[in-house]
C-alpha cells in the first residue's frame, strides 16, 4: 500500500510541478466573467446559467486533464526510461500502475474542488445567498469525478497497449460513444437491421455508461439526486475501474522494455 | 562458502520484427555463466553486442525467450530479489521536477524504510557521490555526468548484496570515473558484489577479478583479464638499435617500427632466435627482448574482427 501511495504522490508532484493545476486559473476567469456578464443578460434563471455552465466546465477541463496526463502516465515513464531505475526496486508492475491512476485521480480531485470552490463563489455572487438544494450540484461534481477516473483508468489501459496518439483517440472514441449508451441499447432493429441492432445492444454494456453521470439538469434546478443513483454510480465506476485496471495490468505485466 | 551471486543458465533473448512481427533477432544467444560472491564482473563488449539485453534480462525488465537466471539464489521473477540488488540504467534518466535529494527518497520509500533512515542514507549518498552542495537543485538543471552520479545513489542507497550497473563511467570526466572507480572498489572492500558493463577497458583491467567479452549476443571469453588475453601470447618483441645503419641489410629491419633511435620488432616465438641472429649479423644492439602480453583492448578488438568477419561471410552466402 505504502508503494502504491509513493507512486501516487510522485504523480501527484509531477502535475504540480509541471504547473497542470494552472488551468484553474482559465476556470477562475470564466467563472467570473460567467457571473458578472449573466447578471446582465438573464432575467430569473442565473442559477441555471451559472451551474450549467459551471459543470460543464469542470467536465471539459477534468475530462482533457484526464485524457492527456493519463494516456502519459506510463508512455512517458518509458519514453524517458524513467521506468528502467523505478522497477527494479522491489515494487510490483501492477503497483506502479495503481500508484499512478491513484495519483491522477488524487490531481482531478484537487483540480475539481477548486473549481468547484470556483462554481458556488459564482453562484453565491448571482444569488448572494446558498440553499439546501445547491447540495445537488456537490452531487453533479462527484458524479464528474466518478467519470473522470473511469476515463483515467481506459488511459491507463490504451497506453499500456498502444501509442500515445491511439490511446488519446481510442479514449475520445470511447467517451463519445459511452455517452450515447441509452441510443445504443434503444436502436430500432427496423430502421438498422436486426444484426447492427443486437451488435450496438452488447457493446452498450461492454462501454462504460457515461449517461448516468450526466446529472447536469437535475442540478442546474435544484432536483433532488435519488441515493440509489449515487449508489449505483459510486458502485458501477469502482468495478468498471478495477476491470479496466485489472485489464492494464495483465498487459502491462508481460511488457517487455527495450 | 556462499553460493554464486549470478547465476545464468542458456539465457537467450529474440526479438521480433518486421511486419506482422514473423522475423526474429537474436540479441542474445544461450548465455551461460556465473558470477561469484563477492567478486568484481566486468561485461564487455561493442554495441549492440547484447550487454544491456543480458543486464535487463536479470532486472526483469524483459523477458526471455528461454533460459533463465537467479540473482542471489532467488530467480528474476521474483520482485522480493529486488531488495538485495541495486541497478544503474544505462544513461540514466530520473524525473526532472525533482532533486537529486527527492529522487533518491521517493526510491527510498520502496525499501520500506523510516522515515528518518531515508533522510540520513539519502544525504549519506549524496555526500558519497559528491552532490551534497547541489542536491537541492531540480535534476532538470543536472549534466549527464551528474545525472549519471545520481543514478549509481539510486543503485547503491539501500546497501545492496549485489550491485549491476550498465556503462557507469559513461559521460564522466576523468575525475567523475575515478570517483565511481573508488566507489566500486569501496564496494568490493565491503563484500559487495559487482557486475558492471562497460567499453571502457582500462578500467576493467584495473577493477575487475574476472570479465566476460560477448560480441554479437555469444558470449565469447570468460576469465581474469590476464588469463583470457594470455592465451593469445605467443608473439616476442625485440627492441634494437642499430649504431651503424648502412652496414645492416636484414629483410627483417623493413618489418621493424621505428621509434626515434630504436626500432621495435615482433615476431612468432618459433622464429625468435634465427631474428636475433639476423639481427646480429648486421651489428645491431639489442636492447630487450620480451613476451608480448596482449592488452585486454587487443583480444577485445580481435573478437569483434572476427564477429565482423563471420556476419559478412553470413551474408555473402545468405546462411
Amino acid at each position: 500500500m505504502t508503494h502504491i501511495g509513493a507512486v501516487g504522490l510522485n504523480t501527484f508532484r509531477e502535475a504540480v510541478r509541471d504547473r497542470v493545476l494552472y488551468n484553474l486559473v482559465f476556470f477562475a476567469l470564466l467563472m467570473m466573467g460567467a457571473a458578472v456578464l449573466v447578471g446582465q443578460i438573464s432575467i430569473g434563471i442565473e442559477e441555471i446559467v451559472i451551474v450549467s455552465l459551471g459543470l460543464s466546465a469542470i467536465s471539459f477541463i477534468g475530462l482533457l486533464m484526464a485524457v492527456f496526463i493519463g494516456v502519459g502516465l506510463v508512455s512517458k515513464e518509458m519514453d524517458k526510461r524513467t521506468i528502467y531505475a523505478l522497477l527494479s526496486k522491489p515494487l510490483r508492475r501492477w503497483e506502479f500502475l495503481l500508484g499512478k491512476f491513484v495519483g491522477l485521480v488524487f490531481t482531478l480531485a484537487v483540480n475539481t474542488v477548486a473549481m468547484s470552490a470556483g462554481l458556488f463563489l459564482a453562484l453565491l455572487y448571482v444569488k448572494h445567498t446558498l440553499e439546501r438544494s445547491d447540495a445537488a450540484v456537490l452531487i453533479a461534481i462527484y458524479f464528474i469525478l466518478l467519470k473522470l477516473a473511469i476515463v483515467v483508468a481506459l488511459a491507463l489501459l490504451f497506453s499500456c497497449s498502444t501509442t500515445s496518439l491511439l490511446s488519446i483517440l481510442y479514449c475520445a472514441g470511447f467517451y463519445v460513444a459511452g455517452s450515447f449508451v441509452q441510443e445504443m441499447r434503444t436502436l430500432r432493429s427496423d430502421l438498422a437491421g436486426p444484426v447492427a441492432a443486437a451488435i450496438m445492444r452488447w457493446l452498450s454494456y461492454l462501454l462504460p455508461n457515461f449517461e448516468n453521470f450526466n446529472v447536469t439538469g437535475l442540478a442546474a434546478h435544484g432536483a433532488k439526486i435519488p441515493t440509489a443513483l449515487i449508489a449505483q454510480n459510486t458502485l458501477y465506476a469502482a468495478l468498471y475501474c478495477a476491470v479496466v485496471l485489472a485489464g492494464a495490468a495483465a498487459i502491462f505485466s508481460r511488457r517487455n522494455f527495450k | 562458502m556462499p553460493g554464486p551471486a549470478i547465476e545464468i543458465d542458456n539465457l537467450t533473448k529474440e526479438y521480433p520484427y518486421g511486419f506482422l512481427n514473423l522475423k526474429k533477432k537474436t540479441s542474445l544467444e544461450g548465455l551461460t555463466m556465473q558470477v561469484e560472491t563477492g567478486e568484481v564482473f566486468g561485461f564487455l563488449g561493442p554495441n549492440g553486442a547484447g550487454k544491456s539485453t543480458t543486464i535487463k534480462l536479470l532486472m526483469n525488465l524483459i523477458f526471455p525467450t528461454s533460459g533463465h537466471a537467479r540473482l542471489l539464489g532467488k530467480s528474476t521473477t521474483n520482485v522480493e530479489m529486488h531488495r538485495d540488488i541495486g541497478y544503474l540504467p544505462e544513461q540514466p534518466y530520473f524525473y526532472d521536477y525533482l532533486t537529486a535529494a527527492e529522487v533518491l527518497d521517493y526510491f527510498a520509500k520502496f525499501y520500506d524504510l523510516a522515515p528518518a533512515d531515508r533522510k540520513a542514507r539519502v544525504q549519506n549518498m549524496l555526500k558519497k557521490v559528491g552532490l551534497e552542495t547541489a542536491g537541492k537543485i531540480q535534476l532538470r538543471k543536472y549534466s549527464k555526468g551528474m545525472l549519471q552520479r545520481v543514478g549509481l545513489a539510486q543503485a547503491i542507497l539501500h546497501d545492496p548484496q549485489l550491485v549491476i550497473l550498465d556503462e557507469p563511467m559513461s559521460g564522466l570526466d576523468p575525475v567523475g570515473r575515478r570517483e565511481v572507480r573508488d566507489i566500486i572498489l569501496e564496494l568490493k572492500n565491503a563484500g559487495k558484489t559487482i557486475l558492471f558493463s562497460t567499453h571502457i577497458l582500462p578500467d576493467a583491467e584495473m577493477l575487475c577479478d574476472r570479465v566476460g567479452v560477448i560480441v554479437g549476443g555469444k558470449l565469447q571469453g570468460i576469465g581474469a583479464p590476464g588469463e583470457i588475453v594470455g592465451i593469445k601470447a605467443h608473439e616476442m618483441e625485440i627492441l634494437f638499435a642499430l649504431p651503424n645503419l648502412g652496414q645492416n641489410s636484414s629483410p627483417l629491419l623493413a618489418k621493424a617500427t621505428r621509434m626515434g633511435d630504436r626500432y621495435r620488432l615482433q615476431v612468432p616465438e618459433q622464429d625468435l632466435y634465427a631474428a636475433l641472429d639476423q639481427l646480429r649479423n648486421g651489428e645491431a644492439k639489442i636492447l630487450s627482448v620480451a613476451q608480448v602480453k596482449p592488452s585486454l583492448e587487443e583480444y577485445f578488438m580481435h573478437l569483434v574482427a572476427a564477429d565482423r568477419a563471420q556476419a559478412a561471410a553470413v551474408e555473402v552466402t545468405g546462411k
